[in-house]
């Protein structure tokens, strides 16, 4: 079987390299690709959109409907991730980490306390929950990601507002700030990061970013235009039909960001914790 | 430049072949992360920069965590 699986491996990566041979030289000026829409785009797009980075304008405005359904895919990675891992009801069977009781650390001396029953739930300022696998308080490493996460985060804002000028966007810029929240899940613990961004906010931000896109589409319908046609947008803002349509791929970009930020933050929660956003990582 | 491309490419075969070859699988998920940073470096040298920075945050970056959290949960050796 494993003989057979080389076999086929070979023979068709084989049969790739052949048709590679056959793709046009990298940036062949009459490649079927670049013939009919890329000259238009690299011509006009800037007089049209005055967007500078082409790549934004192709994937925000002449192709928006693609990117909208690209948002619909990762919000649905999302919904699966969380349906098909979260755990919803407790069953009577303790899971070994359970067994092992709660552990509380008290704050000022450091002094962890474990509790084997689980009706007892100690809500102090100086006591927090600490995991079951005991992780060392580690003063140096949270304070470096203090010091650092809201340095990403800004970054994170300014890949996303930047779009239009430079490379980046919506996807880039939502993952960067949903990895600076995953930062510190990992560097305190699932808890805390729980507590300063809870589920049901994560689930509305992850619909709420798909809604602003496919608003901004259907506010064009409304004011007349075609779906995404942000020249539109010109008579309700006090701009230019041409500048109108970088202010909406703005939008539909931070839609996007808004989408991405929650749905990575989702898929690592649930992977982390199994889906009983306890501890993790 | 031309050896550059190169040396990277040879980079992203050699992590390719030994990220599926490999037994531990956290090892596989950390050589996939390299793997990822590489093929950003070729984006970046063929001009697609949009794509390198795709590359670099989801691929390189957020993947890669994906993948340990879900080794955590699961067991860290293959048996095949």
């Amino acid at each position: 079987m494993k003989k057979l699986g080389l076999f086929v491996t070979i023979i068709c990566g084989a049969i790739l390299l052949y048709a590679t041979g056959e793709f046009p030289r990298w940036g062949e000026v009459r490649s079927p690709a670049s013939l009919h829409v890329s000259p238009h785009y690299i011509k006009y797009s800037v007089e049209e959109t005055d967007v500078p980075n082409i790549v934004t304008s192709v994937l925000a405005d002449y192709r928006g409907f693609d990117t909208m359904f690209e948002t619909t895919v990762i919000f649905c990675a999302g919904l699966a991730c969380f349906l098909l891992l979260r755990v919803f009801g407790r069953d009577d069977e303790l899971t070994p980490e359970e067994e092992k009781g709660i552990f509380y650390r008290h704050l000022p001396t450091g002094i962890v306390i474990q509790f084997k029953k689980e009706d007892v739930e100690i809500r102090h300022k100086d006591f927090e929950v600490v995991d079951s696998k005991l992780v060392p308080y580690d003063l140096i490493i949270k304070t470096a990601c203090r010091v650092l996460i809201p340095f990403i985060q800004l970054f994170a804002l300014y890949v996303v507002a930047h779009g239009d000028f430079s490379p980046g966007g919506g996807f880039q810029g939502g993952v960067i700030f949903g990895a600076s929240i995953i930062l510190l899940a990992i560097a305190f613990n699932l808890r805390s990061a729980i507590e300063k961004i809870n589920e049901k906010l994560l689930g509305i931000l992850s619909a709420l970013g798909v809604f602003i896109y496919a608003g901004i589409g259907w506010l064009c319908l409304l004011l007349g235009g075609n779906f995404l046609d942000y020249g539109r947008l010109a008579s309700i803002l006090p701009v230019d039909p041409i500048r109108a349509r970088a202010l909406g791929m703005l939008g539909v970009e931070i839609g996007v960001g808004i989408a991405v930020m929650a749905v990575m933050i989702i898929i690592y929660i649930n992977i982390a914790s199994a889906g009983r956003h306890d501890e993790g990582l | 430049m031309h050896y550059l491309d190169v040396v990277i490419l040879t980079m992203v075969i050699f992590c390719a072949i030994a990220a599926l070859s490999i037994k531990d699988l956290l090892g596989t998920a950390i050589l996939f992360g390299a793997y990822s940073f590489m093929m950003c470096l070729l984006w970046a040298i063929m001009g697609a920069v949009d794509v390198a920075f795709t590359e670099a945050s989801v691929g390189a970056g957020v993947s890669t965590v994906f993948f340990v959290g879900a080794i955590f949960r699961t067991t860290r050796r293959t048996r095949d």
